[in-house]
């Protein structure tokens, strides 16, 4: 049964073990389509292990430019024998399946929707390569030539991205040539090539890049200027401070002395991570932590500490599947609540939702001027997939006149000038007081206190003092409600009701979006950036009477901010979640939204 | 008490130091601690050590946990920032605030619940990581502001207030920080303050983690018969092993060296003269200053003194390779790498 065409229009799974190598054969094969001008996005499953379990990469390409995972597998590459059975079952039918026939697995050609296309890849390699480790990682790499064959890849863009890759280690573009080589020719020799579904040059991602969130974010701290950063390992948020590291060694080292314009701090734990952290800004660094839920629980105690304090800190939190520890290498939007309200008492964090790695990359640099700005915590909530997954994006633009903002700090001629200093007297009426940074003036010192204190600084225990610092810590959030970035909305004539979510959901909400439009169904949409909520948040909940709020978690906790934190009616508020670990689809939310209308059209 | 504003009165003969500052300029708020407190003492040792530094009080960060000894921060150099943080978690803060700002003095005070139980951890970190600042544990085997319980310090058989006596082993500070790596490690008695201030010097002055343990009886809690951390159980058990006398840069020429005598050149300035009372003692030798404490030990004394210095290993910033001005005051344009060079490197992604 042959698969309708879909050309520059589907989806190549491959399955294969993890610690084999496949990353690479996988990023150069995403690669080289995204260089024939097809966008493409990539999300990867991988085992929380070192070596020898399952693991899946998934590539989608889609002329449209779609952003989320859809849910198909059109080309499935089953390279690994565990999984084959469950790799089979889960082609779509019409699909194409490849696989390793070096073992033979007739008993498991069970699809007769699916065309099963058996590659000796093994066999060849072990034929062509000498020793375990190059047979084992050739094998995959050969998958891309005969893939290349398949779907009419432009092989001289494969070429030039092994040349890239290896620059003068002429040995491994030789052998990677070779196993390119192998399984292209031994596809074309024995298939009919190329398939209907295949790859069909075009020209629209020349102004883009692939690129990860945490790569952007931790770009995005370089050019804010954070020279102090404090992390303890943990999935999914360690590539951002590895990627801080490279760049740091690009961009911040003295060209002369070789001495580091960066500290970066690898803590004990999370408590110190953050601990270290908050000295640094307090000391008058940019400086901030990254971290994933785990660490988030553990950092809500000096959370607590830096809201009293009023001590600027920006916090990465990439989510991952909790509760616990969850599943690590699982993505989830689960920590929105324990971020918003972290640590106990009365207190609020102000958070950041980027929804893709290019507003990773611009938010972070918003985080670190309204951190310094409210002189508080801002957390950025990013997750699994936007932070380790590559994504296509718009080529990121600086603007070289920027010039931070650094809130408000008595500088060495302020405080000569003045007769006294008082750490937290609202002068300004916007509940931000004037900080002092130590060392630079005896008239700026105080002792900063995490217990009760007064407007002058000073320990209280005295009701009418502590009230007031507490309620101007509510009016502090009042004002960042009218500094934190606007969220996005997008309004149609006569719409069915409306669509609110956050983060990675976007990608998925846009082509829910399309797909619901064409069948006659018209949402508007905001996508939350920020909290506290604004005006403009406000309004659209006001005007709108039936919102599927949509987001990755069990407990509908973006649902339940906005009640809590806007008084809107819990009716009209209806929940759309998926929590299972994969990144969300548009199969996810199309279903749900869908019956929910006709249903109410219906009635 | 807190509420009596502390006077401020210049007595006529009071001199100043080098930098035109009296010893008033070093102080701090009237302390709330108990009459008596051994806190006081070191609050007023260290107090003393920074006046006769000549270090500007502005160019000091003071930081502390939680707990009595963690209050003392208010009660010297007013004229210093200090950040009083969370229980057990300030050598965190210190280690941040240090990356940040190299150029000034840290002095952590913290106690035996702060930096043995809850904080311990931290400590050792901070430790490994010799982040250039003092440590001052002001040690005296009980927690004070919960009324009394014993801490990780308290030693086996010491007995409190009402009779009960510990059955856990204590974790000694010095023991510790020496075996796991610490480049300074002393120990004092707040009841001897002539001891005490050349320790402070010369902790304020090493460049790397200074851990000072100093015993600080809890006049409230822990001053009684039967207890090893009262004042008159460490005035007996006190066996010092080195005296330290710290020398200033400015007379290190004319100072001259007695016999048994070694001296060590402190990174951030001065000397500081090691007197040794046990000739087989040696502060530098990491191995056999830990069995001299165990042995002493076993027999009830307590040893004091400088313990154990190695002024050569690298401290935060060393091993960090950081510039040599604080990177708080690295301005933006050193810091962005501007526009034409994010063109440059997305090259690689597209």
């Amino acid at each position: 049964m042959g698969q309708k065409s879909r050309i520059n229009d589907f989806v190549i799974r491959i399955a294969t073990v993890n610690g084999t190598g496949s990353a690479s054969a996988n990023s150069l094969l995403m690669k080289a389509i995204f260089r024939m001008g097809i966008p493409v996005v990539g999300k990867n499953y991988f085992p929380s292990n070192i070596q020898g379990l399952p693991t899946w990469y998934e590539i989608r390409v889609t002329a449209a430019g779609y952003l989320a995972r859809s849910g198909q597998t059109n080309i499935m590459v089953a390279m690994n024998a565990q999984t084959y059975g469950e790799d089979l079952s889960g082609v779509t039918t019409g699909g194409v399946l490849l696989y390793d026939s070096t073992w033979p697995r007739k008993e498991l050609h069970q699809r007769p929707d699916v065309q099963v296309l058996p590659i000796p890849l093994s066999k060849m390699c072990n034929e062509a390569f000498t020793g375990a480790r190059a047979r084992i990682l050739m094998k995959n790499i050969a998958y891309v030539g005969a893939l290349g064959a398949l779907l009419d890849l432009d092989m001289t863009v494969v070429h030039q991205l092994v040349g890239d890759t290896f620059g003068d280690k002429t040995d491994l573009i030789d052998s990677n040539t070779k196993a390119i080589e192998l399984g292209h020719s031994y596809v074309r020799e024995n298939f009919d090539c190329p398939l209907e579904t295949r790859l069909e040059a075009i020209e629209q991602t020349s102004e883009r890049i692939m690129i990860d969130g945490n790569t952007a974010a931790a770009l995005g701290c370089v050019y804010s200027g954070a020279t102090v950063g404090s992390w303890y390992p943990i999935t999914p948020s360690t590539s951002l401070f590895d990627a801080f590291s490279g760049f740091c060694k690009s961009f911040r080292q003295d060209p002369k002395t070789g001495k580091k314009n960066y500290c970066i701090i690898q803590a004990e734990d999370e408590l110190a991570a953050i601990g270290a952290a908050l000295g640094a800004a307090w000391n008058g660094a940019r400086a901030f932590t990254s971290t994933s839920g785990p660490g988030l629980s553990l950092m809500s105690e000096f959370l607590g500490l830096a809201y009293f304090t009023e001590i600027p800190l920006v916090l990465f939190d990439i989510q991952r599947a909790g509760p616990s520890t969850g599943m690590p290498t699982r993505t989830q939007q689960g920590d929105i609540l324990s971020a918003a309200y972290a640590s106990h008492g009365d207190t609020r964090h102000v958070l950041l939702f980027p929804a893709d790695p290019a507003e990773c990359f611009y938010l972070t640099v918003e985080a670190f001027d309204l951190a310094d700005r409210l002189q508080t915590p801002v957390i950025v909530l990013s997750d699994l997939d936007i932070g380790m997954n590559d994504w296509p994006c718009p080529k990121l633009t600086w603007n070289d006149s920027y010039e931070p903002d650094y809130g408000k700090v008595y500088d060495l001629q302020a405080l000569e000038n003045m007769e006294v200093f008082y750490r937290y007297v609202d002068t300004d009426g916007d509940g931000i007081c004037y900080r002092t940074l130590p060392g630079v003036h005896p008239k700026g010192a105080y002792l900063i206190r995490g217990s009760g204190h007064n407007q002058y600084g000073g320990y209280t225990e005295k009701e009418d003092e502590y009230l007031e610092v507490v309620d101007r810590l509510r009016r502090k959030f009042d004002t960042a409600a009218n500094l934190v970035p606007e969220p996005v909305v997008e309004v149609c004539d006569q719409p069915d009701g409306a669509i609110i979510s956050i983060g990675s959901c976007d990608g998925a909400v846009r082509e829910t979006r399309d797909q619901l439009k064409s069948e006659g169904i018209r949402l508007d949409y905001m996508r939350l950036r920020a909290f506290p909520f604004g005006e403009t948040v406000r309004k659209f909940l006001d005007t709108h009477d039936r919102i599927f709020v949509v987001e990755q978690n069990r407990d509908a906790q973006l649902r339940s901010l906005l009640i809590t934190e806007t008084n809107t009616s819990s009716e009209k508020l209806i929940p759309v979640l998926y929590y299972g670990g994969q990144p969300i689809s548009c199969e996810d939310i199309v279903g749900p939204i869908a019956e929910r209308i006709r249903k109410e059209k219906a009635a | 008490m807190s509420f009596i504003k502390k006077p401020r009165i210049l007595h006529p003969r009071t001199v100043p130091n080098g930098i035109g500052l009296t010893i008033h300029d070093y102080e701090g708020a009237m302390s709330t601690l108990c009459a008596g407190c051994g806190h006081d003492s070191v609050s007023a040792a260290i107090i003393q050590s920074f006046f006769e530094l000549d270090v500007p009080p502005h160019r000091v960060a003071k930081l502390s946990g939680i707990g009595c000894s963690s209050k003392t921060p208010t009660y010297f150099l007013r004229a210093a920032h200090g950040f009083n943080s969370v229980h057990g978690r300030m050598p965190s803060i210190a280690t941040g605030a240090n990356a940040a700002n190299r150029e000034l003095h840290y002095v952590g005070i913290s106690g035996d619940g702060d930096s043995l139980s809850i904080g311990l951890g931290q400590l050792c970190h901070a430790i490994r990581r010799n982040v250039n600042m003092l440590y001052v544990i002001e040690n005296n085997g009980v927690y004070g502001l919960t009324k009394g319980q014993f801490s990780a310090s308290a030693d086996m058989g010491s007995t409190a207030k009402k009779g009960e006596a510990n059955q856990l082993q204590p974790i000694d500070p010095v023991l510790t920080a020496i075996d796991i790596g610490g480049s300074f490690v002393a120990r004092g008695f707040s009841g001897d303050k002539q001891n005490l201030v050349p320790l402070i010097k010369a902790g304020i002055m090493h460049r790397g983690f200074a851990l000072l343990d100093v015993i600080s009886p809890c006049v409230t809690f822990n001053d009684h018969e039967g207890s090893t951390k009262s004042y008159l159980h460490t005035r007996e058990a006190s066996h010092t092993a080195v005296y330290a006398d710290f020398v200033p840069e400015k007379e290190e020429i004319t100072a001259t060296l007695e016999k048994g005598v070694t001296s060590v050149r402190l990174h951030d300035g001065g000397r500081v003269h090691l007197r040794k009372v046990d000739e087989d003692y040696d502060p530098t030798d990491r191995g056999r200053t830990t069995a001299y404490i165990r042995k002493h030990q076993a027999k009830g004394e307590i040893v004091t003194g400088l313990l154990y210095i190695d002024d050569e290993i690298p401290d935060l910033h060393g091993a960090s390779d950081t510039v040599d001005m604080p990177l708080s005051d690295l301005d933006f344009e050193t810091l962005n790498p501007g526009s034409k060079a994010l063109e440059e490197i997305q090259e690689a992604w597209s």
